[in-house]
């Protein structure tokens, strides 16, 4: 015969009784009420850390400790990165028209024969303009990959440009000593970050320089096969499939490079700075 | 005659009791999320049987325009949700409490016999045991819904990095529609799980509290009239020596 489990014990033989029967029964009234007390307790603690996290002061938007755990998650997954690591390409029939979701920085017409992209070089902070022609005289990258949307949507686009890598492998404007940022072997003195700003100022993005230096980060020019729209950011804007369309600028006015994180329009407004994929 | 007799330990006690706020919170958090890009629907061609989720729902738990929130709180939760899941798993590896929970050959034929009893189509007396063959489903699939939750919940949130697992799964829009099924799925487990929880009464809810139950012991023979200790009688090569 088996025993069912050891708290049987005290039943065993003769002190079987209806005395240990009330002992054990204030016994587990006992324990019973100490488990209960501990549980509301354990969840009064939990109320009491979720008020004490909504109260903090907020960093961009979100109470600080959450902020902070968005960037660790970030340096997490900075330290997973590697630029090999392709988003996945699609045929280019299935290529649309994405919607137009934000007209920040869009305002007024550009004329993209006079148009000029100003980079600040990362070591002298001095200004170099260059034209359209000159990003098109770049090799040209086309892919036909999935625009996400930090909304939840998202959508294959065929895109072509030039480039970022090759931008700035050609005018080594991101490293202090001027040579040329080379994303597998980069130069210890590679700036950190870079950040671009639609020409009113008014719309920005960061990002990271892993990110930026990634062969599917693009200047681009044509989407679906067409030059860009002004509402899809003509004459030159942002691509890069490792990041939400929040970062894909469009109508890049300037590019600048940074020590620290440039001030990024979303992550402003409680979005993870890196919304990165 | 009445007895002690020990049900939970206390590790998966606090597991359980851990589990149900994070996810409560993560399905909230995840519904902040959703609600800016609420495209699904039961239903076919132009008919919609359930739209997920009426603009009543939202006005009604204020759920809109929290986007930016709902992340944030997402994924730090998704730390919480994902660390203690593991350690459950883990424990019930180590301590042997597998044995109660994994369904066996026979748990399915079971499991059935349950759902009968449980809408009176099926009078006999169920095995008495820890866990019935439906719960032993039950409990098991949902760890492996929770696998699937951070899986695909790792397959939209980093879709290049973890580029393989994203198209393993189906690609970036249809691991978002299995991450957003299997809340629907916790939330329906829930359902049952509380009306089952009332079904069985005081005694079985406070198991999982205090850890242990009160049963009815014969007092001639010291056997089980009922209770919850007994290893699943489909394997007799588990039972207690």
């Amino acid at each position: 015969m088996t025993d069912p489990s050891p708290a049987s014990a005290p039943l065993d033989g003769p002190g079987a009784s209806p005395q240990t029967e009330a002992a054990m029964l204030a016994e587990a009234r006992r324990r019973s009420r100490r488990s209960f007390i501990g549980l509301g307790l354990a969840g009064l603690a939990g109320i009491g850390g979720w008020r004490w996290l909504v109260s903090q002061p907020t960093d961009e938007g979100i109470p600080y400790p959450l902020r902070n755990a968005l960037d660790a998650n970030s340096r997490l997954s900075h330290a997973y990165f590697k630029q090999t690591r392709l988003a996945p390409e699609f045929a280019r029939s299935r290529a649309k028209t994405p919607r137009v979701n934000g007209r920040v920085g869009l305002a007024g017409d550009v004329d993209p024969a006079t148009w000029r992209m100003r980079v600040q070089a990362y070591g002298s902070g001095k200004t170099q303009e260059f034209s359209l022609a000159d990003i098109q005289a770049l090799p040209k990258v086309e892919m036909t990959t999935e625009l996400k949307c930090i909304e939840g949507w998202s959508i294959v686009v065929h895109w072509a440009g030039a480039r970022l890598s090759d931008f700035l492998a050609r005018y080594p404007l991101a490293t202090r000593s001027g040579q040329p940022a080379d994303p597998l072997n980069p130069p210890a003195d590679l700036a950190p970050y870079v950040g671009m700003r639609t020409p009113d100022e008014l719309y920005y993005v960061g990002l990271d320089m892993a990110s930026a230096l990634h062969p599917q980060t693009l200047l681009c020019y044509e989407m679906n096969g067409e030059p860009l729209t002004a509402a899809h950011g003509a004459p030159l804007r942002l691509v890069t499939p490792l990041k939400y369309g929040i970062k894909h600028l469009k109508r890049i006015g300037t590019i600048a490079f940074a020590d620290t994180r440039p001030k990024d329009y979303w992550a402003e407004l409680g979005y993870d700075w890196d919304a990165g994929h | 005659m009445k007895q002690l007799v020990e049900k939970h330990p206390l590790a998966i006690r606090w597991f359980h009791w851990v589990n149900f706020p994070v996810l409560s919170l993560m399905i909230w958090s995840g519904m902040w999320i959703y609600w800016a890009n609420d495209v699904y629907r039961l239903g076919w061609g132009k008919t919609t049987l359930v739209k997920f989720f009426p603009q009543s729902f939202y006005e009604a738990f204020h759920v809109d325009h929290k986007l930016a929130q709902g992340m944030s709180w997402h994924f730090v939760l998704m730390w919480v949700f994902f660390l203690n899941g593991l350690l459950y798993v883990g424990y019930t590896i180590f301590s042997g409490e597998w044995r109660y929970l994994l369904p066996t050959r026979h748990s399915f034929k079971e499991a059935v016999l349950v759902t009968l009893h449980d809408f009176g189509l099926y009078k006999k007396p169920l095995p008495v045991r820890k866990f019935n063959g439906a719960q032993q489903i039950a409990y098991t699939s949902v760890v492996i819904m929770g696998l699937g939750s951070v899986l695909t919940g790792l397959a939209i949130y980093k879709p290049t990095q973890f580029g393989w697992l994203t198209t393993l799964l189906g690609g970036y829009e249809f691991a978002r529609i299995i991450h957003f099924a299997l809340t629907i799925g916790y939330v329906l487990f829930f359902l049952v799980h509380i009306a089952q929880v009332v079904r069985a009464g005081w005694n079985n809810f406070r198991a999982m509290v205090a850890g242990f139950e009160i049963v009815e012991i014969e007092p001639a023979t010291h056997k089980l009239e009922a209770g919850p200790t007994s290893l699943p009688a489909a394997d007799a090569s588990l039972s207690p020596q």
